[in-house]
């Protein structure tokens, strides 16, 4: 039991990752209908430059407590992000906006490998150590273990959730961000500034994504340049299983998926043991013999899991667990 | 259209002769050449098969590689001695079209109610998955040798001649790069014929249907499951047969050559080339397969000319290029170089009603 | 990767007579009174790595040490068949892509280099393997450790790095001896090299009757392990071992001391650096792990202050190796006297050198001969080496060192040159 609590805990922790990264595709998606493929390097960046100005702060040997240097690194690498996410949508795709669709896939297929070599410039090629300065007090719950850290990860995954669905939902600006998600147009002729709503869904997801790439960075304790595209992926399903364009809907996918993956590679590899299994063991009997395996689907298929669960979802409900309106466009 | 033939076939015919010289002259320069012109033919297929899937019937695939990695396989796992199997071409191509084509018809089947950015991420995640299997497939019980790949594939061969040693003939050298040029040169020439003839059949114009407009294709008669089903079959089966020339040619494959990134290049080759022309999209996977190979020939001169010593990386450099590059060739050309005409028009007014 | 076995010479007395090892002076002396030409002629040798892409850090240090080597030969103006010739490498980036590494092979072989070091990854060095068999080249790689790279019978394919299932058994037998586990985890990064040193572990561990639990994978980019490890937490283990690289094993030693898991940890070479103390923190004190060969910071003392002084940087993993793979291209073709891959290709067979990662001799596949493993722990984050296990048998550092002493006359000859520092850093460490 305090095993399965473990995976529980885990998988949420991953899924509030997903989940707040997942905001950045779904904000920008709802609004103009196209993946900002770049995404996942914002983060990336997000996470290297928060690391280099917490490393600033360390080495320069300031009096001040290891918390405010980690907010210290949050509060340069937002705006940081939030002005490469400007760039990508003057440079990527406001040129672009009556283009086919698939261009501006491409520009910012462009960009994402643009980012991922200016990082390599700047950061370089090995993996970057987080400084982990921050005290990381162990909690028990139930014979399971959560960290500090985790918790924080948690909680501030769900503020920022509840903060953006207010921004959206209760304030003018998130009306005409909504309008404009409706149709660019009508908002234009109602006096919406169509493209300073656009660049600001680039600029708040990016922002968004600045503070999960230091989330992942104090979490996993490294960074790399080429960190962004994996967890790009990941969340980018995350947004479209919950519904891409749903605020909801990328917060649910994000802990969805990140409960699968936990859980898919927590059991189903134990589940799988064919030499556990009655008819099939026997015949196997030669390679199961002294407590031998032959586990069909064990924690390597772990992404696999995530992609099948995205799959069948999609299958059934074509528009994802939240999503109300069928994509019209191909 | 007599008139315009006869100019075209005197153009044609110097065309081939060009072609057919090509690896001759690009031995001179270096037999590397002739081996990135044979991996740029490859992608040239690939693209062409990825072109019926996205370019004509409008389904964007991000998970083409998928169809890939199977033809490789099927190579690999038929000829070599991983199996100790070693049957000949002409049985392994067309099991390996089967098998992708397939692997292609199970792929459309549950997606075929998804559009648009659904289907994106659902193909992707089936080309991962398929990736995923080929690397773990090596327990409990070893299939595809898992990430270590599979080495001493058979070559390519034809009675006695094996394409990957080298031949004279007339005093010219043939290496086995140059050799494998003139099978890849034939097999494309298939390709293309195939792909234009769909272009102008009932099926190619079917599929433009169901892109511009589902709803009205589907009241027009047209069975849109089936025909989507087939769009689907046909683009993996192009990519099957492009993946055993590549296992054959290599000799060694391995999960890592069919990873995301490799779809994401096939489909850049397609949209850059412009979705839907057959022309254009060739010309898209030759400038992309190209310009990277001769960054890397510039690149360090350039550099070394201009400041004396090296500012960047090489390599950086060149993916720094190569990533703008992309992004200025949209910006400038958004319905790809060569785009098709209706396909550029119809496009046009789509996005202008969205906004 | 693993890294380099080498061997202990015994036969350096040996070694001395054949090989003008490397380098120096009087070997091609009979010449030497050729009245300087002013040219001297250009020998290229290839080198390829990834330089762009996950591990693209590893292959410029791989770069690194093959032009630290050739810029080395070529202050000592090295003539070969009597003509003063000038060493220039080829360097040229793979991207960890077979398909590219065959296109930077063909291209090699065009730009008519005379030898290759290289690959990094078993994955494009075996497919490149073939076109350099092809044109007659030999190549010798510093890190791809695939048993598969020397069985396939090509003549010119060497590797001066241990192969996985050589290392594979020492630091299973080691975990065995040491903490004497009942059940032992095992993980790997599901690529060619972490797979394939995790199944050798493994087939150790189960011949010695040790119960081995069902495979858990990871990939080499994960970062979050936390799933896997709460399994693995839930069987008790005695012991982990992982097949993966630092950058992976980092996070996953981490993350495992976060869950409380008590057991002992243990690594291939891949994550046997220093960086692991960087990544995993306090988490890394104590783990075990193995090198084929000597590691990096006990590598020649030569090669160590050369690289730092001409990079800035530390060498990271296999630089010693594809160090010594470059000298031991022109210290065939000294011995050869002839930069005819035909002429000196013989010579490199029967090499026996003594560079940066100890002593080199190669047996008929190409893979080097006798290979010694060293056990590190970590302390103070530092790797310490423990124990080096030589031909099956484990040494204290003391008894290595008193073997090593009496194998190696000191200074007695230009080859000895790099034996000093060999014998004596595992000491230092």
């Amino acid at each position: 039991m305090d095993i399965f609590l473990q995976q529980i805990i885990n998988g949420l922790t991953t899924g509030s990752v997903y989940a707040i990264v997942a905001l950045g595709y779904t904000m920008v998606y709802g609004v103009i209908q196209l993946i900002n493929f770049a995404h996942g390097e914002v983060v990336m960046i997000g996470a290297m430059v928060a690391f280099s100005v917490i490393m600033m702060v360390v080495n320069a040997g300031l009096p001040i407590p290891p918390l405010f240097a980690v907010l210290a690194g949050v509060l340069v690498a937002i705006p940081a992000c939030m002005a490469i996410g400007y760039m990508l949508e003057r440079v990527a795709y406001r040129p672009l906006r009556h283009a086919p669709r698939l261009a501006p896939l491409i520009t910012a297929i462009g960009m994402s490998i643009v980012l991922q070599h200016l990082a390599l410039l700047i950061w370089g090629r090995d993996p970057r150590a987080f400084p982990q300065i921050i005290e990381n007090p162990s909690f028990a719950i139930g014979g399971a273990a959560i960290s500090g850290v985790q918790i924080a990860i948690i909680l501030l995954s769900f503020a920022m959730m509840a903060g953006l669905t207010w921004f959206v939902y209760r304030t003018r600006f998130g009306i005409a961000i909504r309008a404009t998600a409706e149709d660019v147009r009508v908002a234009a002729l109602m006096g919406v500034d169509a493209n300073r709503v656009i660049a600001a869904t680039f600029v708040i997801g990016a922002g968004l994504g600045a503070v999960a790439g230091v989330m992942v960075g104090t979490y996993y304790g490294i960074t790399h340049y080429t960190m962004g595209f994996m967890l790009g992926l990941k969340a980018f399903s995350a947004a479209v299983l919950g519904g891409i364009g749903n605020i909801a809907g990328a917060m649910l996918g994000g802990i969805l998926l990140g409960l699968v993956e936990a859980l898919g590679t927590g059991y189903i590899g134990d589940f799988t043991d064919l030499c556990h299994w009655p008819v099939v063991g026997e015949m196997l009997s030669a390679r199961c013999a002294d407590g031998g395996h032959a586990v069909l689907f064990g924690s390597n298929y772990q992404d696999v899991f995530a992609f099948v669960v995205l799959i069948l979802v999609l299958v059934f409900r074509p528009s994802g667990l939240l999503g109300e309106r069928v994509s019209e466009r191909a | 259209m007599r008139k315009i033939c006869l100019p075209r076939w005197l153009g044609m015919t110097l065309i081939v002769v060009a072609l057919l010289a090509l690896p001759l002259v690009l031995t001179q320069v270096g037999t590397a050449w002739v081996r990135i012109a044979n991996l740029a033919i490859l992608f040239i297929f690939l693209s062409l098969g990825l072109n019926i899937v996205v370019g004509m019937a409008g389904l964007l695939d991000l998970g083409y590689v998928a169809f890939y990695a199977v033809g490789a396989y099927t190579w690999a796992l038929l000829a070599s001695p991983h199996f100790g199997v070693h049957l000949p071409f002409w049985i392994i191509l067309p099991i390996g079209a089967l098998l992708a084509c397939i692997a292609g018809a199970v792929l459309g089947a549950p997606t075929l109610r998804l559009r648009g950015d659904y289907l994106a991420i659902v193909t992707l995640g089936f080309g991962e998955i398929v990736r995923i299997f080929m690397n773990n497939l090596s327990s409990p019980f070893n299939i595809t040798n898992g990430p270590k790949g599979i080495t001493r594939i058979d070559s390519f061969s034809v009675g006695d001649m094996d394409f990957r040693s080298t031949d004279t003939l007339l005093g010219i050298d043939f290496t086995g790069p140059t050799k494998y040029y003139y099978v890849l040169l034939l097999l494309l020439l298939f390709v293309i014929v195939v792909n234009l003839r769909l272009q102008k059949s009932r099926i190619g114009r079917a599929w433009v249907a169901i892109r511009e407009d589902e709803i009205a294709a589907k009241a027009a008669g047209i069975n849109t499951r089936n025909i989507k089903l087939l769009a689907f079959a046909m683009g993996a089966s192009f990519g099957g047969i492009a993946g055993g020339m590549f296992a054959a040619m290599q000799g060694f494959v391995s999960p890592e050559s069919f990873v995301l990134h490799e779809s994401i290049m096939i489909l850049a080759m397609v949209v850059l080339g412009g979705m839907g022309n057959v022309w254009g999209v060739i010309a898209g996977a030759l400038l992309l397969s190209f310009v990277p190979e001769f960054l890397r020939y510039t690149v360090e001169p350039a550099q070394m000319a201009l400041f004396g010593h090296l500012l960047i990386e090489p390599e950086v450099l060149r993916m720094l290029i190569f990533g703008v590059a992309l992004v200025l060739t949209m910006r400038f050309r958004p319905a790809g170089l060569w785009p098709e005409s209706r396909h550029k028009r119809e496009m046009g007014e789509m996005n202008e009603e969205r906004g | 990767m693993n890294l380099p076995m080498k061997t202990l010479s015994f036969s350096v007395a040996a070694a001395v007579l054949m090989i003008g090892c490397g380098k120096k002076e009087e070997a091609p002396a009979p010449q030497a009174a050729a009245p300087a030409p002013a040219v001297p002629v250009v020998v290229k040798i290839g080198h390829v790595a990834p330089l762009t892409g996950g591990i693209a850090h590893l292959g410029k240090d791989n770069e690194n040490g093959a032009r630290l080597a050739l810029d080395e030969a070529n202050a000592e103006n090295v003539k070969i068949g009597g003509q003063a010739v000038k060493f220039e490498l080829v360097a040229e980036d793979d991207q960890a892509d077979p398909k590219v590494g065959n296109t930077v092979a063909q291209k090699l072989v065009d730009a008519k280099v005379v030898g290759v070091v290289g690959h990094l990854n078993s994955g494009t060095t075996i497919p490149a393997s073939a076109i350099y068999n092809g044109a007659g080249l030999p190549m010798i790689s510093g890190s791809a450790t695939n048993p598969a790279l020397t069985e396939q019978g090509f003549k010119g394919v060497f590797r001066v790095v241990g192969r996985d299932d050589q290392q594979g058994p020492a630091v299973a037998n080691y975990l065995i001896a040491t903490t004497k586990p009942k059940t032992v985890a095992i993980v790997d990064d599901a690529t060619a090299y972490g797979e394939g040193l995790a199944n050798e572990v493994e087939k150790t561990l189960k011949d010695a009757g040790v119960k081995v639990l069902p495979r858990e994978k990871g990939t080499d980019k994960t970062a979050d392990w936390k799933a896997v490890l709460t399994k693995i937490k839930g069987k008790k283990p005695d012991a982990v071992f992982y097949g993966g690289m630092d950058a992976t094993g980092g996070p996953l030693l981490k993350q495992a001391r976060e869950l409380k898991i008590g057991a002992v940890f243990a690594f291939g070479d891949g994550a046997c650096t220093d960086k692991m103390a960087e990544l995993a923190g306090d988490a890394a004190e104590n783990l075990v792990c193995s090198q084929a060969g000597i590691p990096v910071q006990a590598a020649g003392k030569k090669f160590l202050d050369g690289y730092k002084a001409k990079f800035n940087i530390d060498p990271i993993l296999y630089s010693p190796f594809t160090y010594d793979s470059t000298k031991l291209l022109i210290a065939a073709m000294q011995k050869a006297d002839s930069t005819d891959p035909a002429k000196y290709l013989p010579a490199l067979q029967s090499i026996d050198f003594n560079g940066a990662s100890g002593n080199i001799q190669f047996d008929e596949k190409g893979d080097r001969k006798d290979a010694e493993m060293t056990i590190f722990t970590m302390k103070e984050g530092k790797i310490t080496p423990l124990a080096i296990i030589k031909s099956g048998k484990s040494l204290t550092l003391d008894e290595y060192a008193a073997l090593g002493a009496p194998a190696a006359p000191p200074s007695a000859t230009p080859a000895a040159e790099a034996k000093p520092a060999e014998g004596a850093a595992p000491a230092q460490k």
